[in-house]
């Protein structure tokens, strides 16, 4: 996405595209580790999603369906709040991709 | 009807208020500004003022509560001084980041420690660099013609940027002047009709106000908030000449006294260049050929014009009311001497810090000032660069 030069900007600082944080994809953050969703153990009890900075865990109807990568940053809270045992969710490694541009 | 009324600086804060009549007002009260508030609340008990006038808990919260209204569209005043304006400092930087045309009188007032309550500049000029335009009054009807013409400023498309009207504390803050207060309808006509660009309220075009940049956006951001200052100098001449047609009081970016044909000048700001103006006319019937510059703006720092007006001067010396603990020289003087650093033809600059803690300032310390300045004239020597004046030495 092209970003504005500081002539283009709106005045003021302001955000004329209220919510487009959606835009920021906070997955591309994650480095190393990822939450691994595992359907079988899981009580539903909304502690993952409750504790998500960022609104990752994806529900329907009051049913945990699975994590959205395009935002988790991998953080593990999830994981750790997870109260069944074994662990509905576990942090699994994950192959590290570099941004564009980057050494590979 | 225009009239002429005896007003202190801090009643003619609350009368030009009155009479632009702005959506919302946000002001704690503290000495010396304590009556510019007092007089609104009181213009408001008596249903003369038709804004919303809001008491906070703090100055913090005043300029919170500005920065709110402005942000919902409103034109937005507010009065402070000293620790009241340090405390409203994240809020500063906020306001003028926002671009939000917020104007605030403030009786200049010594900083603590010690506590002091007198005049001096060192509250706006601790807020200098918070991006507030910086406007600066000699007596009670500067302070009022400032205070409207700060509206025009502010609110102007090129500029929105929120503006300081400094007066002195105590010194114009209380004292008594027959002031030419012009008519209500005059004053309205003269401020126009104030059209925010953005406003929270507009449920027609949603916004989000100070969202978080990361490091690709803030640079932009801040560059484009400098633009507003930096545009500020065509609105402030085209105001201040428009204000003089209308009132028969024009300003500019600074006052020459005696300066036409002068070789050596003093650079004061505020009620202290009256004094200095009388000093200067007796220097004169000494038989010196001494001049008087006083600057009205600060922010944005008029340093063309400055350093055309003082080229010529064999040696000039710079007055400030503030001190800048650890830099060389206090912050009037090192604009000024910054300025005039490209001309191959330029004065000897000198500094005095003067008044801190509203210490008086007389005719005799301008002249003793004046003494000094014509030695460097005769000599092109400057034995100190950076001195105080009226202050206990030994």
């Amino acid at each position: 996405m092209k970003k504005e030069t500081w002539k283009e900007l709106p005045l003021g600082c302001v955000n004329v595209h209220p919510g487009n944080s959606r835009e920021n994809l906070t997955g591309t953050w994650r480095s190393g580790l990822k939450p691994e969703f595992i359907a079988e153990p899981c009580i539903h009890c909304m502690f993952c999603w409750l504790y998500c900075p960022h609104f990752a865990i994806i529900v329907e109807d009051g049913v945990m369906k699975a994590i959205n990568y395009n935002y988790c940053t991998g953080c593990g809270l999830c994981a750790e709040e997870c109260p069944t045992k074994p662990k509905s969710i576990v942090m699994v490694k994950e192959e590290v991709k570099l941004a564009e541009g980057g050494k590979k | 009807m225009k009239t002429l009324k005896p007003l202190n600086g801090n009643q003619t804060i609350a009368e030009a208020t009155r009479q632009v009549d702005p959506d919302v007002i946000a002001a704690y009260p503290i000495t010396p500004s304590t009556a510019i508030v007092e007089s609104i609340a009181q213009f408001k008990a008596d249903g003369l003022i038709t804004g919303e006038f809001v008491c906070p808990e703090s100055e913090h919260s005043a300029m919170s509560v500005c920065i709110g209204a402005a942000s919902a569209g409103g034109r937005v005043m507010t009065a402070t001084s000293s620790q009241g304006l340090a405390l409203m400092w994240e809020m500063l930087y906020i306001a003028a980041g926002l671009r939000l045309p917020i104007v605030a009188g403030i009786a200049n007032r010594a900083l603590s420690a010690p506590i002091n309550i007198h005049g001096d500049h060192s509250d706006t000029m601790g807020a200098r660099d918070s991006g507030w335009i910086h406007l600066y009054s000699e007596n009670c009807q500067e302070a009022y013609d400032n205070f409207i013409q700060a509206f025009r400023i502010a609110e102007h498309m090129d500029v929105r940027t929120p503006v300081f009207v400094g007066l002195d504390g105590f010194i114009i803050s209380h004292s008594v002047e027959v002031v030419q207060v012009e008519d209500d309808a005059e004053v309205k006509k003269f401020i126009g009709e104030y059209k925010p660009v953005y406003s929270l309220l507009d449920m027609s075009r949603k916004i989000t106000v100070g969202p978080l940049d990361f490091t690709d956006y803030y640079f932009e951001h801040k560059r484009s908030q400098i633009e507003g200052i930096e545009n500020a100098p065509a609105v402030i001449e085209q105001v201040g000449k428009e204000f003089g047609l209308t009132f028969g009081r024009p300003y500019g970016f600074f006052e020459e006294y005696r300066m036409e044909d002068a070789e050596t000048a003093i650079v004061v700001m505020s009620s202290a260049a009256g004094t200095g103006k009388d000093a200067v006319d007796e220097l004169r019937q000494e038989g010196l050929k001494i001049g008087l510059l006083k600057p009205r703006v600060f922010r944005p720092f008029p340093y063309q014009k400055m350093a055309e007006a003082l080229k010529k001067m064999k040696a000039v010396a710079v007055l400030d009311r503030a001190s800048s603990p650890g830099a060389f020289g206090a912050p009037l003087f090192t604009e000024i001497r910054n300025a005039l650093y490209d001309y191959a033809e330029r004065p000897k600059v000198i500094n005095y810090v003067y008044g801190l803690g509203g210490r008086d300032i007389k005719v005799e310390h301008f002249k003793e000032v004046g003494a000094k300045l014509e030695k460097i004239r005769k000599t092109g020597k400057v034995e100190e660069m950076c001195g105080y004046l009226n202050l206990r030495e030994s």
